[in-house]
């Protein structure tokens, strides 16, 4: 579904251009969903972007379903094939647009016919119902919009969903009930996903397999299975695993 | 022992358009050389009712209690200069993100100097030596640089040990910790920690930690008390936090995904009306 081969990212001209992702390189099935994991600054979510056009500076290959892309520019094919939800749903709404709006927008724009009858569909099917549609952003909570948020991605009934970090935002409560919607929806539709996360302990429980980032390159490529034993292979993925875990207070 | 801060009742309410709100609905405990954690969901009162013990809240907020004493001592709404002599000298506060609370524009170091010579009157030269020593109480390798680095040149997780630097050299009895490592990477955040456990630790002071991260206030403070909708719901020993009685807590506890523990689904929490109103479980 998704091959990135020698992945370089750079932000700025040199002496200081910043090289935000080498060298990356990894393959999702179709199916089968990704995690992608490190610290702040590791170019987790500058590889997310990168794939989904927001980027233009990078080299290496990225092939999503058969269909190679290039620079910024990006085929209608792929807008149907690829979709992005974004960590913070207190920006990625428009504060003006009523929910009616941006999912009716997002469909037009998709071509899509019975419009009306797809709003009805998509709002029950991220738990929100009828109620929401004429609501405006600051009308919902956090976890309502990212339902929204959720809900404008399946509009074009992709294949691809890139997930960056989507519940960071959200009080754990709320991140329960959105990951439970994620899992939903994947199995339903049979969706790939690609899911960018900090917290290690929401990719086990999301992904099947997982690469760890550290300043731009991965370390090391695992499946949740070892990632639950703390099985890592490299010094710098097991002491992630042993951060996260939590606190232990000194003897 | 008397405690260093005793709290009984204390309620924060804002007059809105629809009525009052109101944000910290009769909070009590005693504070005593400890780590308390304070946790709870976002909006649940938890970060009010530090700012109330600091006397931040701004008007129209109002701030009640039957008691807020530090030391034996009335702090409740004392004029704002008696309460700035307190603030940063017998109880200071570190926020989330050092980016906005560490002023742009001054070195670390004079920033340091000049809360510290506030609230000591001490010469410059001994501030000076104060701030440094400081530094390297927070592990900050090389603290002659730092002093004179501009708030932008250092990273998320030495703005924050400079924080805490900052507010413990004038060697406060209270520390009020509010989601002080929430901003930080998690390798980051246990050195952040350690640091704070050891200080806290070696000064004896009390420490109230506001996060809203259940496993590491358990795993880092002695006692907590879990919030929600403006109300302490339950108290408990910090290692006792997993065999919590309040739904509440079960709830938040179970909707988090583990490593250890690999479930199908996540469980989802049922509110209940009840537990805005209902008595604090274990309440004396």
């Amino acid at each position: 579904m998704l091959t990135v081969e020698d992945l370089d990212v750079w932000f700025g001209h040199p002496p200081e251009r910043v090289d935000a992702v080498q060298s990356a390189s990894f393959t999702v099935p179709q199916g089968e969903s990704f995690g992608l994991v490190g610290e702040s600054g590791s170019g987790k979510s500058t590889i997310l972007r990168a794939i989904a056009g927001l980027i233009d500076t990078w080299s290496g290959r990225i092939e999503v379903a058969g269909e190679t892309i290039a620079g910024r520019h990006r085929t209608r094919t792929f807008h149907k094939t690829v979709q992005m939800v974004f960590q913070d749903p207190y920006a990625s709404l428009h504060p003006r647009h009523s929910v009616d709006r941006v999912l009716s927008e997002t469909l037009r724009l998709q071509g899509m016919d019975r419009v009306d009858q797809r709003i009805t569909r998509l709002l029950d099917q991220v738990g929100l119902g009828q109620g929401f549609r004429f609501r405006y952003p600051h009308q919902l909570s956090g976890g309502q919009r990212q339902r929204v948020a959720i809900a404008r991605a399946l509009a074009a009934e992709p294949r691809l969903l890139l997930l960056d970090e989507p519940t960071s935002a959200l009080d754990v409560s709320v991140q329960a009930e959105i990951l439970n919607l994620l899992c939903d929806i994947r199995a339903e539709r049979g969706l790939t996903y690609v899911m960018v996360s900090h917290d290690l302990a929401v990719v086990a429980h999301m992904c099947d397999r997982l690469a760890v980032m550290r300043a731009g390159r991965i370390v090391e490529q695992m499946d949740t299975a070892r990632l639950r034993a703390a099985a890592a292979q490299s010094d710098y993925a097991r002491a992630l695993i042993a951060a996260s875990t939590g606190y232990r207070r000194p003897a | 022992m008397s405690p260093l801060l005793s709290v009984r009742n204390l309620r924060v309410d804002f007059p809105t358009r629809s009525g009052m709100f109101e944000a910290v609905r009769g909070v009590g405990f005693d504070l005593g050389r400890e780590r308390l954690g304070v946790v709870g969901e976002s909006g649940s009162g938890k970060t009010m009712a530090g700012r109330a013990i600091l006397g931040l809240v701004r008007p129209p907020g109002k701030v009640t209690a039957e008691r807020m004493e530090l030391g034996g001592e009335s702090i409740l709404n004392l004029p704002e200069s008696r309460m700035r002599r307190l603030r940063g000298s017998r109880i200071s506060m570190v926020m989330q993100d050092p980016k906005f609370s560490l002023n742009p524009v001054m070195t670390v170091g004079r920033q340091i100097m000049e809360g510290y010579r506030l609230h000591t009157g001490e010469s410059r030269a001994a501030a000076r030596d104060k701030a440094l020593e400081m530094l390297r109480a927070v592990q900050i390798r090389d603290p002659e640089r730092v002093f004179d680095a501009y708030p932008h040149e250092v990273s998320g997780g030495m703005g924050q040990r400079i924080m805490i630097a900052m507010m413990l050299a004038p060697d406060p009895e209270i520390l009020i910790a509010d989601e002080p490592t929430s901003a930080l990477d998690v390798s980051v955040r246990n050195e952040v920690l350690r640091i704070l456990d050891r200080l806290v630790g070696a000064r004896g002071m009390g420490l109230i930690f506001i996060s809203h991260d259940l496993n590491l206030v358990a795993q880092f403070c002695d006692r907590v008390l879990i919030m929600y909708a403006g109300r302490v719901v339950e108290e408990l020993p910090a290692r006792d936090l997993h065999a919590a009685r309040h739904p509440y807590t079960q709830g938040l506890l179970n909707s988090l995904p583990r490593l250890d523990r690999p479930v199908e689904r996540l469980a989802v929490l049922r509110r209940q009306q009840g537990w805005r109103d209902a008595p604090p479980e274990g309440a004396a």
